[in-house]
């Protein structure tokens, strides 16, 4: 390419900038830097149009609220990165909700059962949705959007359209409240941030995470050297599910209640996060800490134009398109890659 | 070989399942055994899910069993899908109805169904009307402006002598209702200048602080009323699209230690609102009546089908106000009225 690099070495003034641009150079091919400046970006903004903004419980409320949609987002994280998708999730958390709840309330199972018991049943979607996608050899969408509606109105049948209320108190233990530094903040928002801590470890660290990637960067070549693909993307879809499950427990302790009306446009809104965050729709690429940034900026934007007095249409109308933004980057650095 | 004998068999389950999910919800079906000179109705509502639709499509089932006529209904997959419900319009002509009761999800099913009174079909729309609203043979519904007049009219003599601070849970940019709820409640309130044609835009006043969406759902309206009370901590009085965004509203109220300080009004009446009115979380809500709409438009369809005569312009099915704690000159119906008279 150049001779600059070699050239700066030779005078001391200059190395200092030079092992900057070298840092900005490695932060910018970094992929999460992306979402990572655009959440920065916004909340600079924010906060001169709204001094509430940059507040120490305004920020803690902007954590409780990504949570629903965060949590999801991992799981369907997941299943991007195999160059799958999975329109299910928001309906599937549903469902747990509802199973959890309706067993406590209605039916006095312990709480600790009934959360177990919801989150296999999440779980037990996720295995349909694997099963479909790798025996029956069904593009992802299409599973997914099946699932999706059996889901839909398996939530609506069990619950008889009743919100369940009064849910035991270990169901709604990730809602309690303790505090930092004078700021309350959920427990809720630990267990995301430590399960985005987690799957980032597993994701980096571990056979089945490097697998993750593999198969979505050439599923036939992953094959041919031995890993049986289709064990992996189902195992894949059964930890997502089982994502979801813990995502809905996580919903029932914000809200108190089993609603069989939640969740409907999680599907959409969780595929945002992860497209915002960096992670290639067609497989094999992305950080999942940058889901978690990709969601940030959602929460942000919805709270942030709420405190500026701004329509929500405008919400959207952004939401639109830094999702094209967001997708447009990854292509042009992908094709930068490939040569 | 393992693999094609383990497809047939799910195959196979899935088949089994599939003729026992048919068999079953037929046998729930209300079609009359086998009377082919009978009336038939269509009822396409916006969604499946939303009680108030489910309860809408019950009070159409009861009136055509009571009357004797065939009910075929259909709905949207979500609020806003207006292309399965214009498919379900066109099938519905097609199988010969004689008049449909619709609760349009958007204006574009205008067209199918001007094709459908082009036929001979009676179309009545139920709950919202549609743009124009001469679409329609006519209209059953609620005045939803109505309904945001009469909470926003127990607010201000609430309000009386106390500056309020006036939190807004909308629902989300597009459908009436959310427009008119919103500027009802205004009026009644006592901003000037504010008529029920106002139906496209929100009208607002200096008294409104915050300003937030909650697409009628309870965890979004949860957010809303969070992120409001961060804007404004002193808001004293919330207006909600709906009980459910007003259930979140509460949770909201209740974690911010709020409870009990602010007064939160609602629209809607059904069921599991008025349980909240008892309980306190809500101070007043409108109740309105699906089941009227859908029953008396029943009875419409088989009037037209027997004298040939159509019902036409505006009903109004109603709206009381229901509350636990009534203020001077706001005429309002109390608990026991208002659980026996919910829906959902």
């Amino acid at each position: 390419m150049s001779t600059v690099e070699s050239g700066a070495t030779t005078d001391r003034g200059d190395a200092p900038l030079e092992r900057l641009l070298q840092f900005g150079r490695a932060a910018v091919g970094n992929p999460i830097a992306g979402p990572l400046g655009a959440l920065a970006l916004a909340m600079i903004f924010f906060s001169f149009q709204s001094e509430q903004f940059l507040q120490g419980p305004n920020l803690s409320l902007i954590l409780q609220q990504t949570v629903e949609v965060g949590v999801l987002a991992i799981g369907q994280t997941l299943i991007i990165l195999t160059a799958g998708i999975d329109l299910s999730c928001g309906a599937v958390m549903a469902f747990g909700m509802i199973v959890m709840t309706k067993l406590a309330v209605h039916s006095g199972v312990p709480a600790i059962p009934a959360i177990l018991l919801g989150v296999l049943a999440c779980a037990a979607f996720g295995l349909v949705n694997g099963l479909f996608v790798t025996k029956v050899r069904l593009p992802a969408f299409i599973v997914t959007l099946g699932t999706f509606n059996i889901a839909m109105a398996l939530v609506h049948i069990y619950s008889n359209e009743e919100t369940i209320a009064n849910p035991p108190s270990a169901m709604t233990f990730f809602g309690r409240t303790f505090s930092i530094g004078g700021t309350d903040i959920t427990y809720a928002v630990v267990l995301m941030l430590a399960l985005y801590a987690l799957f980032w470890f597993v994701l980096t660290q571990t056979t089945w995470g490097n697998h993750i990637y593999a198969v979505g960067n050439n599923p036939e070549a992953t094959r041919l050297a031995g890993i049986r693909t289709d064990r992996l993307l189902i195992s894949v879809y059964v930890v997502a599910g089982a994502i979801y499950g813990l995502a809905a427990l996580l919903l029932i302790a914000r809200t108190e209640v089993g609603d069989p009306n939640a969740g409907q446009t999680d599907n959409l809104d969780s595929i945002t996060a992860v497209v915002l965050g960096g992670t290639s729709l067609f497989g094999g690429r992305g950080a999942v800490i940058g889901t978690l940034f990709g969601a940030l900026i959602v929460g942000v934007f919805r709270n942030g134009l709420v405190l500026m007095g701004v329509s929500s249409v405008y919400q959207i109308l952004i939401t639109g398109i830094l999702v094209i933004l967001a997708v447009s980057v990854d292509q042009l650095t992908h094709r930068k890659e490939r040569g | 070989m393992r693999f094609s004998r383990w497809l047939v068999s799910l195959m196979g389950v899935l088949t089994v399942s599939l003729a026992l999910l048919v068999g079953l919800s037929s046998a729930r079906s209300d079609a009359p055994a086998q009377n082919t000179a009978t009336i038939k109705v269509g009822l396409i509502t916006k969604t499946d899910t939303n009680p108030f639709f489910v309860k809408m499509k019950q009070g159409a089932q009861k009136q055509a069993r009571a009357l004797g006529v065939t009910l075929l209904t259909a709905a949207g997959k979500i609020d806003g899908d207006a292309a399965t419900q214009i498919t379900a319009i066109e099938n519905m002509v097609s199988a010969g109805v004689k008049g449909i009761l619709i609760t349009p999800s958007n204006d574009s099913v205008v067209p199918a169904i001007r094709k459908a009174r082009a036929k001979g079909v009676l179309v009545i729309a139920l709950d919202t009307p549609p743009n124009p609203a001469s679409a329609v043979d006519a209209l059953f519904a609620t005045n939803n402006f109505t309904a945001g007049v009469l909470i926003g009219k127990y607010a201000k003599v609430l309000f009386k002598g106390k500056t309020p601070k006036i939190a807004m849970l909308d629902l989300f940019p597009g459908p009436s209702v959310g427009y008119l709820r919103h500027n009802g409640f205004l009026s009644g309130f006592g901003v000037a200048g504010i008529t029920q044609k106002d139906s496209t835009k929100y009208k607002t006043s200096p008294d409104v602080v915050c300003s937030a969406d909650t697409s009628g759902d309870q965890a979004k309206g949860q957010t809303a009323m969070e992120t409001c009370l961060q804007k404004s901590p002193d808001i004293n009085l919330v207006y909600t699209i709906n009980e459910p965004a007003a259930a979140g509203a509460y949770t909201a109220l209740k974690n911010a230690g709020k409870a009990g300080k602010v007064t939160v009004v609602s629209v809607d009446g059904g069921c599991a609102g008025v349980r909240n009115v008892k309980a306190g979380v809500i101070a007043a809500t409108s109740q309105q009546y699906p089941l009227k709409m859908a029953s008396r438009g029943v009875q419409a369809v088989v009037n037209y089908a027997k004298t040939g005569k159509k019902v036409s312009g505006y009903t109004d099915t109603g709206v009381n106000l229901i509350t636990a704690k009534p203020v001077a000159g706001v005429p309002s119906k109390g608990l026991a009225f208002g659980l026996a008279n919910c829906w959902g």
